[in-house]
């Protein structure tokens, strides 16, 4: 096994422990708790009333647009880490480079500001 | 045998042994940071905060964990049942293996891989996922609109936690967390927090809003949203999510001191603060950052959600962005950028 | 060299599996949540290959970003699942069709599939630690001079994908009161607050 490989092992093995911590004590207090369930208990809350309908309702496409906005934004950060480490080897070319990426997506931006989707009401 | 011993078995027990160090500790601070939370918020407010079991209430902490493990486990009948216990899990565990990374001292650290601070941003972009999918198998409408304020909360200020970031690979030249607290020896003017001081507190404010603490608690608005997401979990399954979200808490103060206050190094290099270990110095840099949390909790009032988003977008994103470039040019025209040539 | 084998064989099963339950299984929120799965065993191949970056990468925007779009859309959409299976026959042949010219158009490009002597040789040098360089770092040093135009382009398309994203689903509605922070800055005591002297005892 390779050094680097190595370095990955204790996360692979502390992910296991979690798991394995996690279900144990949800498990424990299963079973030392008293579990006495009846329907009003294990109706979802709602104020005082049953339900109308089911919850999982259709909501404001801005949710959508926010997190369509947040994919590509994220996608701009990953390609700035490599950016940020290499900027010492790649000079001046690569900083006006990224410049200029970076400057097609502040164009974006900026659309996006003047249509007012970054607005909430 | 023997060689099958000395191969796998007894470096697998010391990375055994290295996990439990890391998590027990982990599990008591996250206690004691709830009592910490009422004790210091309670004084701000010029009361006492808990002070009845225990000498000091120091017990209390150990009792609420004990009531919540043994109360039942409801489920609600609505519910998706596995993607329901999943939820917390998720939450529980992620804060966990993020510290998998952390360095806690030179080489105390658990997995000292090249791309650390990759790693903590990976897992706290997977964050999102207790609090929807909690949100969704509820099948509760507070706590589907609490998951999706949360969701949308999380994910916008994520954008700004990675370009703080960037400006400070950039002063440092590598992803690896050790390196970057390497980076900042030499005392407290070494530290990245006095150059890049509004990167420091943008850092701060979107690891509020990043870990759902006031004033952008809006996810769990107990008045409006009864708690939010986690309104229909009770017993363990709502104590694991009480304990990821205090452990991710700690987590971020922990990547705010990496990151700026120069991670297990002494505030200044000299005999009397040498003396002290690596680790102790984090931790009590650790403290003073939650306390800054804590602090924050008790004095400003909750955001309103249209101010929260406005903030994200409009002011941490192009405020960090512009850093980004000015740190970048700064370092280019002054020739400070580190040169990795050979390095990790 | 076992433990990477088996390590292997585990993410590897376990990505097509869940990659086969993203189909199989009926609860498209549980679709979702397999691939999410699939991402992370392909990120820990990735790692297995020596590319962390890569790895990393894959978790952050495909699992952080990407998946939170998808359930999103499938948890929230209140799709009706009944009358999604009616249609399924309906759409069958030309799905069947689309499946069809995919499977030819794959059997092509693998039957043609030649690796080079020098690929080979490439892949037999681990893609970790040339000359002990980070495959960040060396990534790095390729994208932004190399690889310029290639890099360029992908800012255009996600300009594009901004812009498309930001026609399609904004809906200006009316009627709505927003804050405007600088005027409520600009507002200074003289134009809002009025002092009266007021005798006492005559009222206003």
């Amino acid at each position: 096994m390779t050094d680097l490989l190595k370095e990955y092992v204790p996360i692979v093995i502390f992910l296991a422990i979690a798991t394995g911590m996690a279900a144990a004590m949800l498990l424990a207090s299963y079973i030392v708790a008293r579990q006495k369930p009846d329907s009003e208990k294990l109706s979802a809350y709602e104020c005082g009333f049953e339900a109308f309908d089911d919850a999982r309702s259709q909501f404001d496409v801005r949710f959508y647009l926010v997190a369509i906005l947040f994919i590509i934004f994220d996608l701009e950060v990953a390609f700035l880490f490599p950016w940020a480490v290499a900027l010492g080897d790649i000079g001046v070319f690569g900083f006006w480079s990224m410049i200029l990426f970076l400057g097609i997506l502040t164009v974006g931006f900026i659309y996006e500001w003047r249509k007012g989707a970054l607005e909430w009401e | 045998m023997a060689e099958f011993f000395q191969l796998y078995v007894a470096p697998v027990a010391w990375i055994i042994g290295g996990i439990l160090a890391i998590t027990v500790p982990l599990l008591l601070g996250v206690a004691y940071l709830t009592f910490a939370e009422r004790k210091v918020i309670g004084w701000i407010q010029l009361r006492r905060g808990p002070n009845v079991v225990g000498p000091f209430g120091l017990l209390q902490p150990i009792a609420d964990g004990l009531k919540l493990f043994l109360k039942e486990t409801v489920i609600p009948a609505s519910a998706n049942r596995i993607v329901f216990v999943l939820a917390p899990m998720i939450t529980f565990i992620l804060a966990l293996i993020a510290w998998a990374v952390i360095p806690f001292g030179e080489g105390l650290v658990l997995a000292d891989i090249n791309v650390g601070v990759l790693y903590l941003f990976a897992i706290s972009s997977l964050g999102v996922y207790g609090i929807i999918m909690a949100g969704w198998a509820s099948n509760s409408k507070y706590a589907f609109l609490g998951a999706l304020r949360s969701a949308a909360q999380m994910v916008s200020y994520e954008v700004s936690i990675g370009f703080v970031i960037i400006t400070v690979l950039l002063a440092v030249g590598s992803l690896n967390l050790s390196d970057i607290v390497m980076a900042q020896n030499g005392g407290i003017l070494h530290w990245h927090f006095l150059p890049l001081l509004p990167m420091f507190i943008v850092f701060f404010i979107s690891a509020l809003a990043e870990t759902n603490r006031a004033p952008f608690d809006l996810p769990e608005a107990e008045a409006e949203l009864v708690s939010g997401y986690n309104v229909e979990y009770s017993s363990m399954t709502f104590a694991m999510f009480f304990l990821g979200e205090y452990a991710n808490m700690i987590l971020m103060s922990g990547m705010t001191v990496v990151l700026f206050l120069g991670g297990w190094l002494p505030p200044f290099d000299m005999h009397p603060f040498t003396i002290i270990p690596g680790p102790i110095w984090f931790v009590l840099k650790i403290m003073a950052v939650l306390f800054l949390f804590l602090w924050v909790r008790a004095t400003f009032p909750r955001y309103r959600y249209d101010q929260l988003m406005r903030l994200g977008w409009k002011v941490f994103l192009p405020l960090s962005l512009v850093f980004v470039v000015l740190t970048a040019g700064f370092l280019l025209v002054f020739d400070l950028l580190p040169v990795a040539g050979g390095g990790k | 060299m076992m433990v990477q084998a088996i390590a292997f064989y585990v993410f590897a099963g376990v990505t097509i599996a869940s990659a086969a339950m993203v189909i199989g299984s009926r609860n498209p929120v549980h679709s979702v949540l397999f691939l999410i799965l699939a991402f992370f065993n392909s990120a820990g191949l990735f790692v297995l290959m020596g590319a962390e970056f890569l790895a990393m990468t894959l978790v952050i925007v495909y699992v952080g970003a990407v998946a939170v779009l998808f359930l999103f859309v499938v948890m929230m959409l209140d799709i009706n699942f009944v009358k999604l299976r009616q249609g399924f026959l309906q759409y069958l042949p030309i799905g069947g069709l689309i499946g069809l010219v995919l499977i030819v158009e794959l059997l092509m490009v693998v039957s043609g599939w030649v690796v080079s002597p020098a690929g080979l040789k490439t892949a037999a040098i681990n893609s970790q630690a040339i000359d002990g360089v980070s495959n960040t770092l060396a990534l790095g040093r390729l994208i932004y001079t190399e690889y310029v135009y290639l890099f360029q382009a992908s800012g255009l398309i996600l300009l594009i994908a901004m812009l498309g994203a930001i026609v399609l689903t904004l809906r200006q509605r009316e009627g709505v009161k927003r804050q405007r922070i600088t005027d409520q800055l600009d507002r200074k005591p003289e134009d809002s607050v009025e002092i009266i002297d007021v005798k006492t005892g005559s009222g206003v």
